[in-house]
């Protein structure tokens, strides 16, 4: 097999570029602002799409989820890197993902959102990537310590399929109850009359940017989270680039379409509540460094046979169901009743998971 | 002889540290490490060049890789 470009250097700078570039487009197309993607805020949409939590204002049937699964679906399969496996602590990534999720949804957005925020000039996202940094190097600090979640099994292809085969089951539900005008209802599945629920890119280009994305991520190995943790636990500064690729290159798409607006305060879907915007995001970061990957990661981890991937993105969609039963989530108007008591509640578990799961493994 | 890795089933960052903790401490002047996904493969022979090592040879079997590092 020829040599992956985009696990280069100049590959995966043109993954984030790309990314960047697009999730600019996506909210221009009609996603909510500084939400052309978020990972986190769009499995939270499709927990809303389907009854898990009741939040009017947030119910969607999110093409972009089932995307990123499907096209790193079949850049698995082109490149023969679809490898079904599980049984590397299934219970606790799905706790790790209920609590990243809780955390994502204290400060309003995964790290994929932050750094949306960021180019569209919410300068509260500063703040959040100081806690997402500041999670992520707590989690180091249990890698160096030896934590593991221990090994995965190699198992049947169709386990390898069930994640991609939900994504496709999503898609056709969103086929056969379309969002109908002024109804916030279509057979099985609830649709947001107004709010961010609402706000969306056209069906079809969600789906046929989503997959493009899911491919080449697939490909590059793109991970938020990763990029931070190497820089911290490595010095190394590969997953960084396409990081940072992504804020340049949406800030300069944003400035071009005019979608810059600096400041801190009245931010699309943001609050300006600091120190939660930072905790929120550190047991998020914290939750995605024990998990082994950003949200998206995760997304691209299942769609090439990870079942242990897909148990953390069915924690995620189960943490939004709680984060918005509970009062957990934020809003414009500052944190949600619990939120804090969650934040602590999540920093309790993941300490926990991080101090007990630490056998040295045989080599 | 050279020392042996075995981080077939874990997934990142856990290959690339076991790998760079055998060559900050081990004494065998080569390493074998098998992998059984590609991502982890570019990952150890990213990190591996990064700390100044040669890698000598990489052979495919099926889903599993072997890395042979020479120190630097």
């Amino acid at each position: 097999m020829g040599k992956n470009f985009f696990s280069t250097r100049r590959g995966i700078i043109a993954v984030g570029a790309i990314i960047g570039i697009l999730a600019a487009l996506l909210q221009k197309l009609g996603n909510p602002g500084n939400m052309g993607i978020c990972v986190a805020c769009f499995e939270r949409d499709i927990a809303g799409a389907l009854g898990f939590h009741r939040a009017s204002v947030v119910q969607y049937m999110r093409p972009e989820i089932i995307g990123f699964v499907i096209g790193s679906f079949a850049a698995a399969y082109g490149f023969k890197e679809f490898k079904p496996r599980c049984g590397s602590a299934p219970m606790v990534r799905f706790v790790l993902g209920i609590f990243a999720m809780i955390g994502a949804l204290v400060f309003l957005g995964c790290p994929w959102r932050a750094v949306l925020r960021l180019a569209g000039g919410d300068w509260n996202a500063i703040v959040g990537l100081l806690g997402l940094a500041s999670g992520i190097y707590i989690g180091v600090l249990f890698l160096k310590n030896g934590y593991n979640l221990g090994r995965s099994q190699s198992t049947h292809a169709g386990a390898g399929w069930i994640f991609p085969l939900i994504m496709v089951g999503f898609l056709v539900l969103m086929l056969i109850y379309p969002q109908v005008d002024g109804e916030n209802k279509s057979g099985v599945l609830f649709y947001s009359l107004k709010g961010p629920g609402f706000m969306h890119a056209p069906i079809l280009i969600s789906l046929l940017v989503s997959l493009g994305i899911g491919f080449i991520a697939q490909r590059s190995r793109f991970c938020t989270m990763g990029a931070l943790r190497d820089l911290i636990l490595f010095g190394q500064t590969h997953l960084l680039s396409g990081f940072l690729a992504l804020v340049v290159f949406a800030l300069t798409t944003n400035v071009i379409l005019g979608q810059f607006h600096p400041g801190f305060a009245n931010q699309p879907v943001a609050h300006t509540v600091h120190m939660w915007n930072f905790l929120g995001m550190a047991l998020a970061g914290l939750a995605f460094a024990l998990a082994g990957g950003c949200p998206g990661r995760q997304l691209f981890l299942a769609g090439e046979g990870d079942s242990d991937a897909a148990v953390f993105v069915m924690g995620m969609i189960v943490g939004a169901g709680f984060a918005h039963n509970f009062g957990l989530a934020s809003s414009p108007k500052g944190v949600g009743p619990h939120g804090i008591a969650a934040v602590v509640v999540g920093f309790a578990v993941c300490l926990f998971i991080g101090f007990t799961m630490r056998k040295k493994l045989s080599v | 002889m050279s020392k042996i890795i075995d981080a077939r089933g874990l997934s990142c960052p856990q290959p690339v540290l076991m790998t760079l903790d055998e060559i900050k401490s081990g004494t065998d002047n080569e390493i074998q490490v098998i992998v059984d996904n590609e991502a982890s493969k570019e990952n150890v022979t990213r990190a591996a060049k990064s700390k100044g090592c040669t890698i000598k040879e990489i052979t495919n079997d099926g889903d599993e890789s072997k890395i042979n590092i020479l120190k630097g």
